[in-house]
This record gives structure tokens, C-alpha cells and sequence, in this order.
């Protein structure tokens, strides 16, 4: 019992950094229709632009011995945030913007090729080899009856739930979010009300970058392990989870996310533990021949 | 000549082909130039990719459908060919004494573990192909990935063929004869296939599948269909790479080697077979072709695959129907407005 | 505007296709590599999973092949290093070392770590009668490959077994067993550790597995903790086990990790931390060995990488300093010469170890030690001696 709880555990903490990134996923998707494979590699993106600004900060204001205060911590995640939101920009505006008009699956392409650059970029500036994030708040062990976790784990589903709440909000809530909406119900007709639907996705692109930069952080701060082709798995994973909730849908993302971590987490903790890569996909396809646009998707009847 | 049935003359087209493959493959050998054992290889890996993108061409060019699982199906047919020959016919022909029988004997079961490496391959498409009639565009490609990844974990698990270590010590029965004669039966049946009723079936779904369903077509039965030449022939893919490469390994299937067969696909153009065989050649040729960037970059650092994926995004932005569109390469040289099959727009 | 760039784009393609096509000044044949120069090739995972590796054995082979040549090279010839890069894929691998044998001419190939890669590259040097010495790749099936394929480190079953009969000798008697399914190092290593673990009397409490690559491990760590193993053994490589040991130490499992030579980094502490202290595992060389040669080793290697070397990295220098030696006495630098020469190495005083190839082409009777983390610090716990016993410890002095 006390394994089993602890395992439920272990999965929801893992799950919720797939649902951090999912929720980027599911965002891009649900404006543009559009895959965007590169997302997990601007979630790499986000937290080398982490380990960085630690190192920098670590030598230059509290020293390599004491943790960061709450205020540079927040500063780091910020930087990584704008450098992520800034990519996420220039990315749209250069790789999938001339492409609009285009076949769809050229831009899935083009996102393919920018994840190539990403990985193999990341290896040719930062290095091959992983590095070691830092310590930017101090780690807690938290016991809780018997299972155990750590204030990272909490954090981690914390920060998840806000930005699925807060995302939430501004789709259904703002005005904002009303024109991404529309954009995403019928692009021309949004256009021919005089929503600025350029404007609209370059947002929609920024706010899922930062998603993955924030991502990217606590990811880092729970695994401290980071190389460049780490975006690669997670975000693959990340991607079912948003297939799995029904794609463009936000609450889904979360769960699906937590759904792909639980699994894993019990079939890792079983004697099939060989086969945990492909248990994310098992459910995935197990779920999508029932409900085919996933769990909580709209099924959209054919135009004729 | 035009009188003499279609299968008349693709039975003398494949008859001259071999007799030309031969002739090249001879002399391939024998041109005296350093690195000729270089360029032999990565000729060799062309063609595979050439079946590859071709194949998937059928799949995801001619009947429109996603799939992002063409390596799984390789390593079907790769793994089961050479469980094949590994434990059955290479022990016969190495039994048998030295000579044309033996030579015979080899290549006939070169042909056979190949051929039922693809079957294995077209029953792994028609269970994969049977999902499609539930799921469009983006679910069946993720599903199709999917499946692709469960082989790999599948196969990583099953010790008898080498699990995580690999299958090594496989003969090296195939080399640029038998890889480029079944890239001419591939771009044969594929051509075949676009040409006939089967074809247009394709195209049908592919363009519009409510009408194509209300003129009748089966396009279920179509779909499935594509999924089963296009694994088929994505499997011989594999028994020619594992009787090329000699070793098998479940990491050279993973999902990035479908991505790169999709970039083929979508590069040469969406259902244009010549767009294929073109961007195979050029997306194999180009990693190889920057080996010599490093030597102009100080510091030892190699940038060739930064500039390989560089090119990419620039080629597909600057071509985004894909190089050919959905012409074939004799119709874009014609510049023959009329000969355009279909619109390019989606 | 965009129809230009596409011309550009493809034009440059072109050019690069061209860049690989013949050239014209390597046309003349085999034996004469140019100017008083010996060509040897490299063939490694410079980019891909298994990227830092790749680098540190470029950085080994480089160091020692600069050191070689400014004393004077090999009979008064330079040796040069041609690299090739495989992206840890094994098909590349391939490919990369037909090149440097066909278009390169290459006399000897070294590489690579993963022993997929070195599987898939070892049939290619045998049908060209190009020796090939691999530094580390630890599967045994590779140099069974042919004659003319040479390992300069143990192999997995000697250092599982080693390994098997330290733990024994420790008193342990039940051990869980955490291994990377999709590596091959790792499951041969835990294979063969496993086989003499059992034979001895020990006791396989709990299995399970992960990825290379994977972050969380708390899933398995947890089943293992029910088990109340006495010792966990992980064999997998450093970028993994850092985290494995976090998180170990997290759930409150307290048993010490033991493992094999793919710990070997100063990366491990880094990550690991304090959750390793206790743990330990089998090594080619201890780093901080007072011998003049180590240390001048280390140092040298500090100096010019910033860093400490990890094992690759001293694996890849004794390798190509053995391939240097026997450059020097081969009586001529064709294959089968430099084959028999590689082949009778003898006693060659390696960082890693004194060299002696077998008869089966494999470094016979190195020793191995047993590297212990004690107070945030790697110590020498033991060092197994094949021609002797199990010796004594030593402290370690960074």
C-alpha cells in the first residue's frame, strides 16, 4: 500500500513536468494546428539559459556557497523566460509565418528542422557533455505518513496547476483570448473581423515558449542533469500527453500529462520496468481508438 | 513498343535494369580513385533511402496519410530478414562447398529472407493501417510514431535477436545490385500504382475522402491498402540494410529516422515519386558532402549537421510545395503548365 | 527574392555533394601516404547521446598523439589524426570508417566507446585488413570480429565478475540490480556481475530497469527499496548515475550504489553530491595514483581541457599510445604489419594499466580498482591485481 502511494506519488511529480510542457504543446496547437516538434528542445533552450544565468549569478552576487536569494531565483527564471520568449518569436516570424499559405505539413518540417538546429546547436555551443544545474533553492524532504517526496516535487505541480488555471483564464477570460479563439475557429474569418490575428499567434508563440522556459527551470531544479538532446524524451512524452488529453485543450494537457507520468511510474516500479518507453504510447493508442480526439477533445464533425 | 502491354514492358524495363545494375555494379568496383568504397557506401544508403522515401511517398503523398512510423516497419523487415538468414539459411549456404551453386543458394535466400522480411512488414502496416479508419491527420500520425516506438521497445526486449547489444554477425549478402534492383521495383510499383485505378483511389481520398466515400470508394479499404505497400516495401528497405550493414541495432529505429524519411518525402513533394528519389539523394549526400566544413572551423568543434539542419528549414521555406510540387521531374524541366496534375493548394 | 534563395541554397548543396566527390590528388593509390606522415583515423560519437564520451576520447587521443609527435614522432614520421564524427549512430559509424580507409588511407582506425558502433565498424577494418583498436568498448563479441581488431581495456565479464567477487568479499550477500535497458554496456556488465554473484552465493533481490536518458527513477528505486538490498548495483554510465543517487537518497534508500567503469567523471560528484558518499565502483585507473605517470597525466590534461580527464579520456591516450608503439616497431606500415606488431604489445606502461594483448586480441590482466567516495572525495578502496590479490587501500590527494 505504503509502494503504491508512493508510487502515485512519484508519477504525479513526473507528470507534472510533462503538463507544464504539454500546455505549451496543446497551445501552439490549438491556434495554429500546427505540431510544433521543437518545443521540447526550446524547453532545453530554457534551461541552459538557466544553468547560465546560475553560474553567472553564483560568481557575481551570493557566491558559490550560499543558495540564491528568492529575488535572483526569480530574476533567473525571468531571463530564461524572455530568452525562451524571445526564440519562440523569431522562430514563428521566420520559420512558420512564410508558411502560412503553404501546406500544412511543410511547417511540420520546418519544426522538425528547427529541433535539428536546437539539438545539434545546443551540442555545438554548450557541449556534449551534461552539466550540473544549479541549486537554486534549497532542497527539502518532505515525509508525508510514509511516502516521501521533496518541496521541488510540490513546487513543480504547484507551478503546473497555477499556469493551467491561468491559461485557463486567458483563453476563456480576456479579450485576448477571445481572439485567439477565433483565430484558432477560422483564421480567415477572424482576420476579416478585424482581429490581428498575426499579432494573435506571435502571442500565442511567446506564451508557449515561456511555458517551456518555466518548464525548462524546475525541470532543471528537480533533475539536475541537463545536456542538450534532454528535450528530446520529455518532450516527445509531453506531446502524447497532449494527444491524450485532446489536443488545443488545456485542462487536458494537465491531465494527460499526469495520467503518461502515473503510468510510467507504476509500470516502472513493476517487473516490466523494460518496457516503460512504450507504455506512454500503449495508452495513447489504447485511449485514441475509443475516443478518437482524446480525452476531453471536441470531435469535429467533417465539413462537406 | 507502345503496343506491347504494360506488363510486357515493365518485364523488359527490369530485364534492362538488371542487365545495367550489373554492369555498374561491376565497374563500381573497379574504377581506380581513392575513397571509391566511400562513395559505393553512400551510394548504397541512398538507395535504401530511395525505397524508403519512396515507400512512404505511397503512404503519405499518394493516399495522404500521416504517418510518422516508416522506421518502425523498417526494423520489422530488417529484424525478421536477418532472424532469417542469421539462424537458418546462412548455416545452409555456409554447409554448402564454394562455387556457383553456393552463389546461387546465397542470393536466393537473400531474395526469400528479404521478401519475408517485407510480409512481416505489410501485416505490422495492416494492424497499424487499421486504426486509420478511426483517426485523421495529426492523432494518426502521433499513433503511427507510436507504433513505430512500441516495435523498437518490443524489439529491444527480445534477447534471441541480440536485444540492446545488437544483432551482429549477419552476412553481407546485399550490396549495390540487389539494394538499387529493388529501388527499381519499388519506383516501378509505385508508378505502377499512381497510373492505375488503385492510384487514383488514392488520390481520391487523399484530396477529398467524403467524396471520394460518395462515388463510392471504399476509401477504408484504400487506406489500408496504402499502409500495406508501403510497410511492405519499407521492410525489404530493412532486410537490404541489415544484409548491407552486416549489425543491427534497435537505436538506428528510432523515431528521428522517420522524421528524416518524412523530410524526403515533403522535400521532393507530396506525391511526386521523382520529388522523392531527388531529396533522398541530396538529404543522404548532404551530412556526408559537410564532413569537410570542420577543417575551416578552429577549435576542432564540427558544425555539419547545425549547417545540415540550417538547409533544411531554408530549402523548405523557400520551396514549401517541396522541390518538384506534385510534378515529376520530366514535367517541371517541360514546363509544361498543362501536364500539372492537380492544384497545389491544400 | 525567395526563388533566389532557393538557387543559393541548392547551389551551395551542389557544391557540398561536389566537396565529397573524388578528389582528384588522392587518386594515386595505397601505400604512399603523404610526406613523411603516418594517417590515422578516428572514428567517434563527437555529437548524439553519446557525444561527451566521443569528446573525451578525441581530447585523449589528441593529447597523446601532440605528446608523441613533439617527441619526434614515430621513425621520424608525424603521426596524423583524421576524425571522423558517427553521431553516436551505427550505420555513421560505418560509413565514417569506409572513409577514412578508402578515402583517406588511413594505416590504423581507433574508436569507438559504444560497443554498437564498434560492432557495427569492426567488420569494415577486418575485410580491409586496417587494424582497429578500441579503447573502450567492453562487449566481447567485438574482437571476435576478426584478427585485426585489438581492445586496450578489459572486457565486460572480467570486470562483472571482478566486481561480483569484491561484493562477495564484502560480505554482501543481497543485492539489487538497476540496469539500462536500451544499453548494451549495461546489460552485459550486469549479465556477467549477476553470473558470479549468484554463483557465489549471493542473492538478486529486486530487478529493474531504465533508459539512458530517463530523469526520474523514483518508480524503480521505490520497488527496490522494499527489497532492502544491501547494495544497489547500477551499471550505466556517470550522466545517469548522479541522478539515480539523488534521488536514492531522497526516498530514504540508503544502501551504497555500486558500479562499473561508466562512472568514471568528475561530472559524478558534481551531480551526485553527497547522496554517492558510501557507493563505489570499478575503475581502469584511480586519478588521483601517486604514480608519476598518472599525475603527470592528469596534469597535462588539466592544463589543456580545463578539466579533470574522465576514464574514456585515459583509455583513448593509452590506446593511441599503443598504437604509436606499435607504429614504431611494425616493419612497415601496411595492415599486416602493424597487425602483428599491435599484437605482440607487451607490457606497455599505460595510464591505465600495464598492456599485454592476448591471444584473443583483448588487453589480458590489467588491473582494476575499486574507487570508493568517502567524504565528498574519491578514495582507492582496492585494487584487484589479476596477477596477485585483492591489495590494500591508498587515500586519494587531488
Amino acid at each position: 500500500m505504503q509502494i503504491l502511494l508512493q508510487n502515485l506519488l512519484n508519477g504525479i511529480a513526473a507528470g507534472s513536468i510533462y503538463a507544464l510542457i504539454a500546455l505549451g504543446y496543446t497551445m501552439v496547437y490549438g491556434i495554429l494546428k500546427l505540431i510544433n516538434f521543437a518545443h521540447g528542445d526550446v524547453f532545453m533552450l530554457g534551461s541552459f539559459t538557466g544553468y547560465y544565468a546560475g553560474r553567472w549569478a553564483a560568481a557575481h552576487i551570493h557566491g558559490e556557497d550560499n543558495a540564491p536569494t528568492l529575488f535572483v531565483a526569480g530574476g533567473i527564471m525571468l531571463l530564461a523566460m524572455i530568452v525562451c520568449g524571445l526564440f519562440g518569436y523569431l522562430n514563428e516570424r521566420i520559420a512558420y509565418r512564410p508558411l502560412r499559405n503553404a501546406p500544412r505539413i511543410a511547417s511540420l518540417i520546418t519544426a522538425i528542422g528547427v529541433s535539428f538546429f536546437l539539438e545539434y546547436g545546443g551540442q555545438f555551443v554548450f557541449g556534449p557533455d551534461p552539466k550540473f544545474f544549479p541549486t537554486l533553492v534549497p532542497k527539502h524532504i518532505v515525509h508525508l505518513g510514509g511516502i516521501v517526496t521533496t518541496n521541488y516535487q510540490l513546487i513543480v505541480l504547484g507551478v503546473a496547476l497555477v499556469f493551467m488555471a491561468l491559461l485557463q483564464y486567458i483563453i476563456y477570460g480576456t479579450k485576448f483570448g477571445r481572439a485567439m479563439r477565433a483565430v484558432s475557429f477560422h483564421f480567415e474569418t477572424a482576420s476579416l473581423m478585424g482581429i490581428p490575428t498575426d499579432r494573435i499567434i506571435s502571442i500565442t508563440f511567446v506564451l508557449g515558449s515561456v511555458l517551456a522556459a518555466v518548464a525548462g527551470i524546475l525541470y532543471g531544479l528537480s533533475y539536475p542533469k541537463i545536456d542538450p538532446l534532454m528535450g528530446i524524451m520529455p518532450g516527445l512524452k509531453a506531446f502524447v500527453a497532449a494527444v491524450l488529453g485532446g489536443i488545443g485543450n488545456v485542462p487536458g494537457a494537465v491531465v494527460g500529462g499526469l495520467i503518461i507520468g502515473i503510468v510510467e511510474a507504476f509500470v516502472g516500479g513493476s517487473s516490466f520496468s523494460n518496457y516503460r518507453d512504450a507504455i506512454a504510447f500503449v495508452i495513447l493508442i489504447a485511449i485514441l481508438l475509443f475516443r478518437p480526439s482524446g480525452l476531453f477533445g471536441k470531435s469535429e464533425a467533417e465539413k462537406v | 513498343m507502345n503496343r506491347l502491354p504494360w506488363w510486357l514492358r515493365d518485364i523488359a524495363g527490369l530485364a534492362i535494369a538488371i542487365v545495367v545494375l550489373l554492369a555498374v555494379g561491376y565497374g563500381l568496383d573497379r574504377i581506380p580513385i581513392g575513397g571509391m568504397a566511400y562513395y559505393k557506401r553512400v551510394i548504397v544508403l541512398m538507395g535504401i533511402n530511395i525505397i524508403l522515401a519512396v515507400s512512404l511517398n505511397i503512404i503519405n503523398g499518394h493516399a495522404g496519410q500521416f504517418s510518422l512510423g516508416h522506421a518502425g516497419f523498417m526494423a520489422v523487415g530488417a529484424y525478421f530478414s536477418a532472424f532469417l538468414t542469421f539462424f537458418y539459411f546462412s548455416p545452409i549456404v555456409d554447409k554448402m562447398p564454394e562455387g556457383s551453386q553456393q552463389f546461387a543458394a546465397q542470393n536466393a535466400f537473400l531474395l526469400l529472407s528479404v521478401l519475408l522480411g517485407g510480409g512481416l512488414a505489410a501485416v505490422a502496416g495492416f494492424l497499424v493501417g487499421q486504426p486509420s479508419l478511426r483517426l485523421r491527420g495529426d492523432y494518426l500520425a502521433i499513433v503511427t510514431l507510436g507504433f513505430g516506438e512500441i516495435i523498437r521497445v518490443l524489439i529491444l526486449n527480445i534477447d534471441k535477436i541480440g536485444g540492446a547489444r545488437g544483432l551482429s554477425g549477419i552476412p553481407k549478402w546485399a550490396d549495390f545490385f540487389w539494394i538499387y534492383f529493388f529501388v527499381v521495383v519499388t519506383v516501378l510499383i509505385s508508378w505502377r500504382l499512381v497510373k492505375s485505378s488503385v492510384g487514383r483511389a488514392f488520390l481520391s481520398v487523399r484530396e477529398d475522402e467524403i467524396a471520394a466515400e460518395a462515388m463510392g470508394v471504399d476509401t477504408t479499404k484504400y487506406k489500408v491498402k496504402a499502409f500495406v505497400i508501403g510497410s511492405f516495401l519499407a521492410g525489404v528497405a530493412g532486410g537490404l540494410f541489415a544484409h548491407f550493414m552486416m549489425y543491427l541495432n534497435p537505436t538506428m529505429f528510432m523515431f528521428i529516422k522517420s522524421f528524416e524519411v518524412v523530410a524526403m518525402v515533403v522535400l521532393g513533394g507530396l506525391g511526386s515519386i521523382s520529388g522523392s528519389i531527388v531529396a533522398a539523394i541530396i538529404l543522404t549526400f548532404l551530412p556526408e558532402g559537410l564532413r569537410s566544413v570542420k577543417d575551416y572551423i578552429p577549435g576542432g568543434k564540427d558544425p555539419r549537421m547545425v549547417i545540415y539542419s540550417l538547409m533544411l528549414i531554408t530549402l523548405m521555406l523557400t520551396r514549401p510545395q517541396g522541390i518538384f510540387g506534385r510534378r515529376e521531374l520530366w514535367e517541371v524541366l517541360a514546363r509544361r503548365k498543362d501536364v500539372e496534375p492537380q492544384s497545389e493548394v491544400e | 527574392m525567395k526563388k533566389n534563395l532557393f538557387v543559393v541554397v541548392f547551389s551551395a548543396i551542389v557544391v557540398a555533394v561536389a566537396g565529397c566527390a573524388p578528389k582528384s590528388e588522392t587518386g594515386t593509390g595505397t601505400t604512399t601516404a603523404g610526406g613523411g606522415e603516418i594517417l590515422v583515423g578516428e572514428y567517434g560519437s563527437l555529437t548524439g547521446p553519446q557525444g561527451t564520451f566521443g569528446t573525451s576520447t578525441h581530447n585523449g587521443i589528441m593529447m597523446a598523439i601532440d605528446e608523441i609527435n613533439a617527441n619526434g614522432g614515430v621513425n621520424g614520421k608525424k603521426i596524423k589524426v583524421i576524425t571522423e564524427d558517427d553521431q553516436s549512430k551505427q550505420e555513421e559509424a560505418a560509413t565514417a570508417v569506409t572513409k577514412l580507409i578508402s578515402e583517406n588511407n588511413v594505416v590504423a582506425v581507433l574508436g569507438e566507446v559504444a560497443s554498437s558502433c564498434s560492432l557495427a565498424a569492426a567488420p569494415i577494418c577486418q575485410q580491409n585488413k586496417v587494424p582497429m583498436i578500441t579503447p573502450s568498448s567492453t562487449n566481447p563479441e567485438i574482437t571476435k570480429k576478426g584478427d585485426y581488431i585489438f581492445r586496450t581495456c578489459y572486457t565486460d565479464d572480467y570486470q562483472g565478475h571482478s566486481l561480483a567477487d569484491y561484493v562477495l568479499s564484502e560480505g554482501v550477500k543481497n543485492a539489487a540490480l538497476l540496469t539500462d535497458v536500451k544499453s548494451d554496456y549495461s546489460q552485459g556488465l550486469g549479465h556477467f556481475f549477476e553470473e558470479r554473484f549468484t554463483a557465489g552465493g549471493g542473492k538478486i533481490v529486486a530487478r529493474a530497469s531504465y533508459a539512458n536518458g530517463d530523469s526520474d527513477f523514483r518508480a524503480q528505486l521505490t520497488t527496490v527499496k522494499a527489497s532492502n538490498p544491501q547494495i544497489l548495483f547500477v551499471p550505466g554510465y556517470y550522466t545517469d548515475i548522479g541522478q539515480i543517487a539523488q534521488q536514492e537518497h531522497d526516498l530514504g534508500l540508503n544502501a551504497p550504489l555500486v558500479g562499473g567503469d561508466g562512472w568514471e567523471s568528475p561530472k559524478l560528484l558534481e551531480i551526485g553530491g553527497k547522496a554517492l558518499e558510501g557507493s563505489y565502483y570499478s575503475n581502469h585507473y584511480f586519478y588521483g595514483d601517486p604514480a608519476p605517470m598518472v599525475h603527470e597525466f592528469v596534469q597535462k590534461y588539466k592544463d589543456r581541457f580545463g578539466a579533470t580527464p574522465d576514464g574514456m579520456a585515459a583509455l583513448a591516450y593509452d590506446a593511441a599510445r599503443v598504437l604509436a608503439d606499435s607504429l614504431k616497431r611494425a616493419k612497415s606500415t601496411k595492415g599486416s604489419d602493424i597487425r602483428d606488431a599491435i599484437a605482440a604489445t607487451k607490457n606497455f606502461q599505460g595510464v591505465t594499466g600495464t598492456i599485454t594483448i592476448g591471444p584473443d586480441r583483448n588487453a589480458v590482466g590489467k588491473k582494476l580498482v575499486i574507487e570508493e567516495v568517502k567524504g565528498g572525495q574519491l578514495t582507492l578502496k582496492a585494487t584487484v591485481d589479476p596477477q596477485k590479490n585483492v591489495t590494500g587501500a591508498a587515500t586519494a590527494t587531488h
